[in-house]
């Protein structure tokens, strides 16, 4: 067979004719721990979503592994229900019929070899049946503790050897470790097997359209930029918050916290997109370097008891609902000292930010679910108004929605109609929904897609994971060792030491 | 929310807009462009419908010109504009404002449209059918940076093809050309999967379909090989056929919607392409508003050159390379050289001789003299000399 990837000498490609989609070459994608929430939920439909756009190849395949006694038949209509259920697009037979044919179910536990070697014989047949071309990602969608022996599997049983021009790719999802020994651990588990370019980490929240249009409002435009620094910032929010308690995932919860669920990737990530240098282009290389010089500049604050919070989520009322807290649901230790609120503030040491403060917090069973980045700019150096006339005048600011109703919004003041002159805030909103698409691709589709192609602009690298652990390691560290966690009503937004730990420095959360 | 406006004017109608949006209490606007449709009162209700569903992509302000018929002397000397403005949920995502033009207004509907363009935002406009013969020159295509035609809707498909090809201009494009991103994708990625070189492709499609005159133009344009365009009884495009140093490589869809890819030496693939309707070829259209040179290109490699003689024989500049190209078929290369000094003085249906002798294209003779029939009458068309 004739090697693959040779777009660059396929006279019916041209960079000017941008209607045609980036089709993804020959491959089939292997999901371990297929009968999983996520892979129902979002995997499954991402993949049928990515079809009925005419995004996959012919013969494209899909592999489900896991320890369930089904048929092929049996896999296809779970995923056939999974399609329809939470599928972005119209279900569409002939779509279904297009990807039904290269769809196989592997039965077994991840320690049988037997499992192993009926995968790689699926995977030969494949090739054979549906020319894949070797080309096979492994998308991991597993209990960290199981990737070593999965990974170890893949390369006992020849599955991660890249022949003849194909490649092998590794997809893992988060926790990257639990810490950077962890992290570091992992990282050479996978790098073993798999070469590190070919391995792929997914933080779905860069996949987002608004993540990814933080770069494009940063950097395609004039009239940001020139205020995005010390200058004229006064300080930098970002939030990620969820009305949902911890469900039935105490296993998985308890003892891993908010902190390194969600700041250690998605908020750290957020924070390097919005405070990095423009990147010399838009590819995986410029970007990760930018992005790791920004969070090898990040410097913690001296005190960490003083600006760090953490917290449990105790009884309360959410959004007109009865709440437990987090020690009384079930399967928690009672004694657990795991944060489910976590806020901290972390200082940039380099020219642009040297005393700017981004304040991160995240946590469950808030208000509401709201991710958004605030960028609040200092108040205006003089006012020709006297103070009576600008008493509701709030700091200018700019926020960065990434979920639900994703958007951005302008915050300024302006005066109120009126003989007399007072001024007040007001916003101006740019919504996504509104201006461009409703329905803008899933993160998973995108990166997915991503894969595929081998295109690793939106994942986080090796370098970052780790550095993302150096950062909040001796946070943890502190947590373990001084005090319990604060406790905070479901519901509200948060414990009243994050909002003293603000009041501090003269500052406020904003209400997202 | 529906507001009703008889015998109107441009001002009131933005009055109107303005009092709409208060009333359903969203004054800012998101929009990011004007689609102006311009229709007759037959074809304004489905052309609406297909906007409004791409409004969900891409919120616009939609504008629907109808041009009213006058049936009498006295009717043509009186003229008048009434409007249905609709916003919130009437009108998709975003406005729309329908307006009738009634006797000499008619003629002036760009007088109409100017003051409800969203300001500093693209126009795009729209002619679901009666296209005029040069689109930018037309008072509304003057205005817009965007002007979608649809050579499917109209009597003679082919020639309308011609015509375009003539009167492009940066920034006009064609439904039909829209309707075959699909296939062309299909097309690309399966010579992504092989490397070889394509020596002649046939295109089947139904008659009086652009949509397979365009893909045979743009396979011609780029792959610089014959292009064969034969007839089968549809639906739309059926196959394309490429033949290559590496065997065959075929798209078949036979029932419109499920199409089968074979590659010689590789298993056969099911292909989801589904016909695709109105709403979702305008979403497309909506998302790139910059000139298409890959269009324009296929459109001026001109329909009449299909169905005869290799590309290169007719690039006169190219003739040592063409020369080159048919070493192999030295007895034929004569005959093609013929062929291009005939079809240089007379209309293309007597110039399909040589495809008759053409190794590579399987015979389908009916098919190509049907098309060649179609291209050539009433009128000879006069590219063909003109090159």
């Amino acid at each position: 067979m004739p090697p693959f990837n040779v777009t660059e000498a396929n006279p019916l490609r041209d960079a000017a004719d941008r209607r045609l989609p980036r089709i993804a070459g020959p491959s089939g994608l292997v999901i371990f721990g297929v009968t999983g929430d996520l892979s129902r939920k979002k995997l499954m439909p991402a993949v049928y979503d990515l079809a009925n756009r005419g995004l996959l190849p012919p013969g494209f395949s899909l592999v489900g592994f896991a320890r369930r006694e089904w048929a092929h038949e049996d896999f296809a209509q779970e995923v056939h229900d999974a399609v329809k259920e939470h599928a972005r697009t119209p279900f569409r037979e002939e779509v279904w019929h297009q990807l039904i044919q290269g769809m196989r179910f592997v039965q077994g536990t991840f320690d049988d070899d037997d499992a192993f070697e009926r995968l790689r014989g699926t995977i030969e047949e494949l090739d054979k049946a549906q020319g894949t071309g070797g080309n096979f990602a492994f998308y991991l969608s597993v209990p960290p503790r199981s990737f070593p022996v999965v990974i170890q599997q893949l390369k006992k049983h020849g599955l991660a050897d890249q022949t003849g021009g194909s490649w092998r790719r590794a997809v893992i999802e988060k926790p990257f470790g639990h810490d950077l020994k962890s992290a570091e651990q992992l990282n050479k588990v996978v790098h073993e097997v798999f070469a590190p370019d070919q391995v792929f980490r997914i933080d779905h929240y860069l996949g987002k359209e608004t993540v990814q249009n933080i770069l494009a409002l940063r950097f395609a435009n004039t009239m940001f930029e020139p205020i995005w620094n010390r200058s004229f910032v006064d300080h930098v929010q970002i939030t990620m918050a969820e009305d949902i308690g911890i469900g039935g995932r105490a296993g998985y919860y308890d003892g891993i916290g908010a902190a390194r669920d969600v700041i250690q990737n998605h908020l750290l990530q957020l924070m390097a997109l919005t405070a990095m240098e423009e990147p010399a282009s838009f590819d995986a290389d410029a970007l990760a370097a930018e992005k790791t010089k920004v969070l090898g500049a990040v410097r913690l604050p001296k005190d960490l008891g003083r600006d760090t919070v953490f917290a449990q989520y105790a009884a309360g009322w959410q959004g007109g609902e009865k709440a437990v807290g987090y020690l009384q649901e079930e399967g928690t230790d009672a004694n657990s000292k795991t944060d489910t609120y976590a806020a901290i503030k972390l200082g940039i040491d380099n020219r642009r930010w040297a005393g700017v403060p981004f304040y991160l917090r995240t946590g469950k069973r808030l208000g509401r679910r709201v991710t958004e980045i605030a960028v609040v700019f200092q108040r205006a150096p003089h006012s020709p108004f006297d103070t009576t006339a600008t008493e509701e005048l709030g700091q200018n600011a700019i926020v960065i929605r990434v979920q639900p109703d994703e958007g951005v919004t302008v915050r300024f003041g302006s005066k109120v109609p009126g003989t007399s002159m007072e001024i007040r805030d007001v916003s101006m909103d740019f919504a996504y929904g509104e201006s461009f698409t409703e329905s803008s691709p899933e993160a998973y589709e995108r990166l997915i897609l991503d894969v595929l192609l081998g295109d690793s602009n939106l994942f986080p690298r090796t370098e970052e994971v780790e550095l993302s652990w150096k950062i909040l390691d001796p946070i943890e560290e502190y947590w373990d060792t001084h005090g319990s966690p604060a406790q905070y009503p479901s519901g509200t937004w948060g414990p009243v030491e994050a909002d003293e730990m603000l009041e501090r420095d003269g500052r406020s959360w904003r209400r997202p | 929310m529906k507001i009703d406006l008889t015998d109107t004017t441009a001002s009131k109608i933005n009055k109107a807009l303005v009092q709409g949006r208060r009333a359903i209490g969203t004054p800012a606007v998101g929009m990011v462009l004007t689609l102006v449709i311009v229709t007759d009162e037959e074809n304004a209700y489905d052309a609406l419908k297909a906007a409004n569903d791409a409004s969900h992509e891409h919120p616009s302000r939609t504008l629907v010109v109808i041009k009213r018929v006058s049936r009498s002397p006295r009717d043509r000397t009186q003229s008048r504009l009434d409007a249905e403005v609709r916003v919130g949920a009437d009108a998709g995502s975003g406005e729309t404002v329908v307006l009738r033009l009634y006797g000499e207004v008619s003629d002036h509907a760009q007088s109409v449209v100017l003051p409800l363009l969203l300001p500093d935002a693209p126009v795009v406009v729209w002619w679901p059918v009666n296209a005029p013969l040069d689109p930018a020159k037309d008072p509304l295509g003057a205005l817009a940076q965007r002007r979608v035609t649809d050579t499917y809707a109209s009597e003679q498909p082919v020639r309308e093809l011609s015509a375009r090809s003539d009167t492009y201009t940066p920034g006009d494009t064609d439904l039909s050309w829209t309707r075959i991103t699909p296939w062309r994708s299909m097309l690309a990625a399966a010579l992504d999967q092989v490397v070889c070189d394509v020596r002649a492709v046939e295109v089947e499609g139904e008659e009086f379909n652009p949509s397979c005159e365009l893909l045979a133009m743009w396979l011609a344009d780029r792959l610089d090989v014959p292009v064969k365009r034969s007839l089968s009884s549809g639906p739309g495009l059926t196959a394309v056929r490429m033949d290559t140093d590496r065997g065959p490589i075929t798209l078949d869809r036979a029932d419109g919607s499920l199409a089968t890819l074979s590659i010689q030496g590789q298993p056969d693939r099911a292909v989801a392409l589904k016909r695709r309707e109105t709403a979702e070829l305008i979403a497309e259209e909506l998302r790139r508003l910059d000139p298409d040179d890959t269009y324009a290109s296929a459109l001026r490699f001109g329909v009449e050159r299909l169905n005869s003689v290799p590309a290169p024989a007719v690039r006169g500049a190219e003739a040592a390379h063409a020369a080159e190209a048919a070493v192999a078929k030295a007895v034929q290369a004569v005959a093609l050289a013929e062929a291009a000094v005939a079809r240089a003085e007379e209309p293309p249906a007597e110039a399909e001789g040589p495809a008759k002798g053409e190794p590579a294209s399987e015979p389908s003779q009916i098919a190509a003299q049907a098309s060649g029939k179609e291209a050539a009458s009433p009128e000879p068309v006069k590219k063909a000399a003109a090159k």
